[in-house]
């Protein structure tokens, strides 16, 4: 196979929900692939390293990289020299793959030449040259130490900085937050983010395909769902095991009820930004009904450990069919009196409209996806995009938005919640019989990837097995990677105090991408 | 405006009752001394630090201000600066990244002052353990009063926990 007339040739992956292509390249092919993709409006997923001395003592790493392209995922994959592991900077096509370049140069020693060769994820709490996923590099401990960064600065008559965080003032995840402003206008911002860094991609080395969707759960709670839905499909792809339907079914379900618990909570807390405190009282009362159904009827309220590799953990009573289908109603019917009120209240108009844009142009030169993407106009939904089982036969309505501001991002999400009150609906109502899960056998030395459309944007799992069939490389992909840039734009020339609001706006992950 | 009122009017009154403190929880029991109890009573100030957490946590604490628990009709409520807080509620691991916030978090809530670890992780290090990036639980950074195990807690369990920091024992 062959894509945007590039002389690659692809190889159709065997087992996976979504068309997946791979392919090896040269560097010369990779960037002109990249400019062809670019020209052609799509987009870059994802991007990460490997290290692979181990299969090939000259080309001892690898850079791999994950297109969105009209026929399905598109991985390449360029084999870096050992004594040199560099490549050219491919933030110049996608401005998204900066903080990403960053990131692998941090946990794997491979650096894009002439890129902004700032750490990310390292915050000096350990030595330069302790690449983490390096495959003989120990496991060290090291003295915390504190660290001076660059910050770009901003210079002039009146200029001050506010520096924000790591700790936030609310009951937030840790990053920071370094303003420029002019009075009260932001004239630039920029993020530090990297805080949570757990080591989670050295943790998944060596684990079992069945323990590693613990951890691939627990990447970012509140997007659990996603995760282990794409490492499960990797997983899957790997050990060549199709889930049974009533499964997948299941785990639509318990997707879109992800998406519907973070859009009510997010509503809410727009309204609190704008002082609205009654939006917040009214919106967190439905979300937690919604958790106690999911209690109830899955026992875990967000819904941790439920989705397995081979199918699910839980299942669908009749009981429980009527009880999702009579909150399903219930809710949306709260969620139309709220939308109203919130559409008629001048006082949240005023601080919603044009407040934080992002404009379809911008959305789109920096690769903006998910939700806030869709705010900007662009119609990135994999639900829609790529469907796979159960999603074909759903037909999908994608939510979308042009005016890239908060009103926008709150119109996508009420929208949004409509479109999954009837998915779920069509899901409970459709679900399949048969068994809940199959059993996913191993197999040593392949790749499995998975890709789904999470309820902040798609979230990308990329699965290696070793020679022992246990997990030898594990990369997640948060859409946060690609969003949290537009944040910085969407800033600029508003007011300090507008930016709680303008953040809550595109509530975008830190667990998630800080990994 | 009506419409709001309305609204209100429909949802009611949904607050629930308290749970009881959960004495169990507690991980010390001479730092509690009466005097502390004493000065601070059932009005707590709570400021909340996430020291690497995968949020699921976060997602539970948010919901205790919500109408069905209503933590603010028990006299606690949270602050934006560890400088007016009686208690810190830490979720983690910690991550080594966090390990100097989270002391000078540590270092600026006045005395005296507890501290309720939250979470699997927060207990125990969780599924994450301790590695060149994190230093497991929370009770390895700073001294932890009470313990709030669960993945994540639920509110009910993180109420139980609270209030077991500052309830007098039993």
């Amino acid at each position: 196979m062959q894509f945007l007339d590039q002389a690659i040739e692809f190889k159709l992956l065997a087992d996976h929900a979504t068309l997946t292509y791979a392919a090896r390249v040269g560097e010369r092919d990779l960037l002109a692939f990249c400019s062809a993709a670019h020209r052609a409006e799509r987009r870059l997923v994802a991007l990460w390293g490997s290290d692979e001395r181990d299969r090939d003592t000259k080309f001892g790493y690898a850079l791999h990289l994950a297109f969105d392209l009209a026929e399905g995922l598109c991985c390449l994959t360029l084999p870096l020299a050992t004594n040199q592991p560099e490549f050219p900077d491919l933030a110049l096509i996608f401005p998204a793959a900066e903080r990403m370049q960053r990131a692998l140069r941090d946990l794997c020693g491979i650096t894009a030449q002439d890129g902004d060769q700032r750490p990310w994820l390292r915050h000096a709490n350990w030595p330069a040259d302790h690449y983490p996923l390096r495959r003989d590099t120990p496991d060290l401990r090291f003295e915390t130490a504190n660290e001076d960064y660059p910050f770009v600065r901003v210079e002039g008559d009146g200029v001050h900085e506010v520096a924000v965080g790591p700790i936030h003032a609310g009951i937030i995840e840790p990053g920071h937050f370094r303003f420029s402003v002019m009075g009260e206008n932001v004239l630039r911002l920029e993020e530090r983010l990297g805080w949570k860094h757990k080591g989670i991609e050295r943790r998944f080395v060596g684990m079992t395909l069945a323990d590693g969707v613990r951890l691939a759960g627990r990447v970012c709670g509140d997007s659990t769902v996603a995760y282990a839905w794409a490492y499960c499909q990797g997983a899957e792809a790997i050990g060549g095991t199709l889930p049974p339907p009533r499964a997948l079914w299941l785990r639509a379900l318990l997707l879109e009820r992800e998406r519907v618990a973070n859009h009510l909570g997010d509503l809410g807390y727009l309204g609190n930004d704008v002082a609205l405190s009654f939006g917040l009282a009214q919106f967190s009362r439905l979300r937690e009904d919604w958790l106690r159904l999911n209690a109830r009827l899955f026992g875990h309220r967000l819904l941790i450990d439920r989705v397995i590799p081979g199918g699910v953990a839980v299942d669908l009573t009749a009981e429980g069919t009527l009880a999702i289908i009579e909150q399903c109603q219930a809710v949306a019917a709260e969620v139309r009196r709220l939308k109203k009120i919130y559409d008629e209240h001048a006082g949240l108009q005023d601080r919603f409209l044009s407040t934080g844009r992002v404009t379809p142009q911008l959305a789109q030169r920096l690769g903006v996806i998910g939700l806030v993407g869709r705010a900007s106009a662009q119609a990135w939904d994999l639900r829609c995009n790529h469907p796979f089982d159960p999603y074909e036969q759903l037909a999908v309505q994608m939510a979308i938005e042009r005016n890239g501001d908060v009103a926008a991002r709150a119109l996508v999400r009420f929208a949004e919640i409509a479109e999954s009150l009837r998915l779920i609906q069509s899901i409970a109502a459709g679900l399949p019989p048969g068994v809940l899960r199959t059993d996913v056998h191993s197999a040593p030395e392949r790749r499995g990837f998975g890709w789904i459309e999470g309820w902040r944007g798609d979230v990308l799992v990329a699965l290696e097995t070793g020679v022992d069939g246990k997990i030898r490389r594990c990369h997640c992909h948060d859409p946060s990677w690609q969003n949290w840039p537009a944040l910085e734009h969407a800033a600029i020339d508003n007011i300090v105090p507008d930016f709680p609001l303008i953040n809550k706006s595109f509530n975008l992950a830190y667990a998630g991408q800080d990994l | 405006m009506f419409p709001m009122l309305r609204q209100i009017l429909r949802a009611g009154l949904i607050s629930e009752p308290a749970p009881i403190a959960d004495d169990a929880l507690r991980a010390t029991t001479e730092r509690l001394t009466l005097a502390l109890r004493k000065q601070l009573g059932r009005a707590l100030v709570i400021r909340h630090v996430d020291a690497g957490s995968c949020n699921g946590c976060e997602l539970e604490i948010h919901a205790l201000s919500n109408p069905y628990y209503n933590l603010e009709a028990l006299g606690i409520k949270f602050a934006a600066s560890p400088r007016h807080a009686d208690l810190l509620l830490v979720t983690g691991p910690v991550a080594a990244n966090m390990e100097v916030a989270l002391k000078r978090a540590y270092d600026a809530t006045p005395e005296p002052k507890l501290v309720v670890a939250v979470g699997d992780c927060g207990c125990t290090g969780g599924i994450f353990g301790e590695s060149y990036a994190c230093r497991g639980k929370i009770a390895n950074v700073i001294p932890v009063d009470v313990a709030i195990p669960g993945c994540p807690p639920t509110p009910l369990q993180l109420i139980e926990g609270i209030l077991a920091a500052i309830a007098p024992a039993k």
